[in-house]
């Protein structure tokens, strides 16, 4: 008979054996059982947020630079709803998550009790599944399934929902293991065939203007992953582009890397998705940001779709060939496939790619990411690519915040290994960098973690700053401060005939003092002259920073898609500047 | 108006809307229907009607019948988004008026009037199946089990005979022969 265990017991014994080191949470009344029995597992470390949301985005950044799955542990009511926009955040962008939360006792269910919500009910859509654990027996069951469902196929958040009756009540404890026997988003981890294989690499021998598009689904796949594609990329010659999510993958300092595509994207990889004959799409899902204009996307191309999950494939653009599979197994036996059969294929194909090269060159002479700098006031972008040169020589994780700022740090900062940047590219969380800097240090101790903020966005969760200083995190809060909600700013000025309406800050706090005040370092540079010798400062601080890095105002992020124009017609400057038309303000 | 040029959320081309119905064999567990019909709304989908119900009282497996119209894509990502669903054991996708799969629904009609008038609704209702569950003098409950098409037609009819309540379950569906979904 094995030894009756309380549910508490029972969340951490399979924490435990799911070998979770850290969780990321806020205390309250429907989760204290469970906050009562931490003290007796030492090897699970609890990290206090201020906020549920921050919570989430810690664990999040946690999840996505360590490659293991975040745990959250929140209250019922309150608790729950607070941590919903970090769920939906981890459900677009594809993170690992496992969020505990508590609920009121089983037999107040239903009855408006205090701290009740749904919560299975309001997570339903922004997880990929959720429990609520009425019986304590069904709990280590549903526990190891929650972290089986969170980490396999295409990776998500999860909740279980356990009820303080059901925390306290004994019950048996049993690790399942691989319970799942559906195989969950295409997680088959089925053999690729060949005659897959030698579609795939007909389709790359045929093409005279190829481009490979890669995402996070390469990054979600692993490091060996993002090997494997460098050995692809250096087999074919062919150009890459990658999109927000997937940079780092590949070196963005090599020569064959066009830099990231979409709204904001370079000249030379948009010019090449749109004019390419074989576009090879491995783990990125065509979203609207990429594609523009569906119906004019990329009209000559024959494409290659491989995803792990089904459903993203064929969603918002057909595809020629479609490979449901994870992306190192398909691209270990691709290489090995390939390698087989065409020694030199570099060399061999060289004259069928060069005019394809020759127009990429071209392209590249404009120089998209140029910007006119200043010796009287800090433009962003140069702020952005002096932080990447004074800090290129270390392992360095970026994370960021959403607007101009994270567009920028995309463009000019050069990642060279995956898993070393956090954004949050889908949902488009404005206050998710400075949580996520918290969890990315906790995985990463010794390393230097910088969230390129924005003065608006990192506002919102602020708060945090009391987590990194509690924990001893010595993140840098590297903000561009140019007053204003950037983007919103940005658009208003393109679309709305510079009716700046509701987007400047006005009443900013001083973030040097704040800093004081949490008890971490405040640090501020205004002008070009004293910008490297701060940064510097920054980086050899032993303990949190808040950088105010004061900024032009009125920057503008270039290129740009513009609304209303077709999607291989890219504003490139200031200069450049064109009418958009009224039906193209409408969208988003 | 002019047509627009825009690089964003310009809705596409519209291929044709095409019925379906979609069977769906999942776990009855508590929320369950919940999952399906939130997918459905969350992603703006139709539901046009729905039957469900347990089938396999050991296993507590349920069997969902949902008719629903979409484009092909849509269709297409409908079966997909079911199929991720953890609850979700096999989901079936059928074009209304495929020739192997045989349709059901069934509709409860109360109607009012005199046993003349009520013997002509037996004699409109005869086609479909009909059996009087329940008869009084001067009032019938009347079953009949038919196509959609046909029931809306029956209740049409019946109103001028003193149809004054009907009852409609969604369509149910199976294959034609010995084969069965897989």
């Amino acid at each position: 008979m094995p030894k009756l265990l309380s549910g508490a017991e029972i969340v951490f014994k399979a924490l435990e054996d799911q070998k979770v080191e850290y969780i990321f949470g806020y205390p309250g009344g429907a989760v204290l059982p469970i906050y009562d029995e931490l003290k007796n597992h030492k090897s699970i470390k609890h990290i206090l947020a201020r906020h549920e949301q921050g919570a989430g985005h810690s664990a999040e950044g946690y999840a996505r630079s360590s490659g293991k799955p975040g745990v959250l542990l929140v209250t019922s009511g309150p608790g729950a709803t607070n941590a919903v926009t970090a769920l939906t955040d981890a459900y677009m962008d594809s993170v690992p998550l496992v969020c505990i939360s508590g609920q009121v006792p089983t037999h107040l269910i239903g009855t408006d009790a205090f701290q009740e919500c749904d919560t299975t009910g309001i997570t339903r859509p922004c997880t990929k599944h959720n429990w609520l654990v009425k019986d304590v027996n069904d709990l280590s069951k549903v526990l190891h399934l929650a972290f089986e469902v969170a980490t396999t196929g295409r990776p998500g958040p999860v909740l279980v929902d356990i009820p303080k009756d059901i925390q306290f009540k004994k019950g048996k404890y049993k690790f399942f293991k691989n319970r799942l026997k559906k195989k969950l988003n295409g997680k088959a981890s089925r053999k690729i065939s060949n005659s897959e294989l030698d579609k795939f690499i007909d389709l790359m021998k045929k093409s005279s203007k190829p481009i490979f598009y890669t995402g996070g689904g390469v990054i979600n796949s692993g490091p060996d992953a993002s090997k494997h594609l460098r050995e692809l990329v250096s087999l074919t010659g062919f150009p890459i582009t990658s999109t927000l999510q997937g940079l780092g993958a590949y070196p963005g300092d090599d020569p064959q890397f066009l830099g990231m595509l979409g709204m904001h994207g370079t000249y030379e990889a948009n010019n090449a998705m749109h004019d390419c004959d074989l576009m090879i799409n491995i783990g990125a899902r065509f979203d609207d940001r990429i594609t523009g204009k569906v119906d004019e996307f990329s009209p000559g191309s024959k494409k290659i779709h491989v995803d792990i999950d089904p459903s993203s494939i064929g969603k918002n653009i057909k595809v020629d060939l479609a490979i449901v599979s994870d992306v190192t197994e398909l691209l270990m036996s691709l290489n090995k496939r390939f390698k087989e059969k065409n020694k030199n294929f570099v060399s061999s194909n060289k004259q069928k790619t060069s005019k394809w090269w020759e127009q990429i060159g071209k392209w590249r002479e404009k120089k998209s990411l140029n910007f006119i700098n200043s010796n009287k006031v800090i433009k962003p972008q140069h702020a952005v690519q002096r932080l990447y040169e004074l800090t290129k020589n270390q392992d360095t994780f970026i994370t960021t915040e959403v607007g101009q700022h994270q567009m920028w740090a995309a463009q000019h900062y050069k990642f060279n290994k995956p898993n070393r940047w956090m954004t949050s590219g889908g949902l488009g969380t404005m206050g998710y960098g400075l949580p996520a800097a918290i969890g990315v240090q906790i995985a990463n101790p010794g390393k230097l973690v910088v969230d390129i903020a924005g003065e608006a966005s990192v506002l919102m969760t602020m708060q945090e700053m009391s987590t990194a200083v509690q924990y001893r995190l010595p993140i840098k809060i590297f903000i561009l401060n140019n007053e204003y909600m950037g983007m919103v700013r940005q658009w208003q000025e393109l679309l709305h005939e510079k009716n700046y309406s509701e987007s400047y800050t006005a009443a900013l706090p001083d973030f040097v003092k704040l800093a004081e005040s949490y008890g971490c370092v405040g640090i501020r540079a205004k002008t070009p002259e004293e910008l490297d010798e701060k940064i510097k400062e920054m980086i050899n601080v032993d303990k949190p920073v808040i950088f105010d890095c004061v900024v032009d105002k009125a920057e503008n992020c270039f290129p740009m898609i513009p609304s209303g124009k077709p999607h291989n017609q890219m504003i490139l400057g200031p200069e450049e500047e064109e009418e958009i038309s009224d039906e193209g303000k409408i969208l988003v | 108006m002019a047509k627009s040029k825009s690089a964003y959320s310009v809705p596409g081309k519209i291929g044709k809307i095409e019925r379906h119905i979609i069977v769906v064999w999942v776990d009855n567990e508590a929320g369950v229907l919940a999952r399906i019909a939130g997918l459905f709304s969350g992603r703006g989908y139709n539901i046009e009607s729905l039957a469900v119900a347990e089938v396999d009282k050991k296993k507590h497996i349920s069997r969902i019948t949902i008719v629903t119209e979409g484009t092909p894509q849509v269709i297409e990502q409908i079966n997909l988004q079911l199929k991720k669903l953890v609850p979700v054991h096999k989901v079936a996708d059928f074009k209304r008026g495929e020739k192997d799969i045989l349709f059901r629904e069934l509709a409860l009609f109360k109607i009012l009037g005199s046993s003349k008038k009520i013997d002509k609704v037996r004699k409109i209702c005869k086609k479909f199946n009909p059996v009087i569950l329940d008869k009084t003098n001067n009032s019938v409950v009347i079953q009949v089990t038919a196509l959609r098409a046909e029931i809306d037609k029956l209740a049409l009819d019946l109103k001028s005979l003193g149809l004054i309540s009907t009852s409609r379950t969604g369509a149910v569906a199976m294959t034609k022969g010995p084969k069965i979904f897989n």
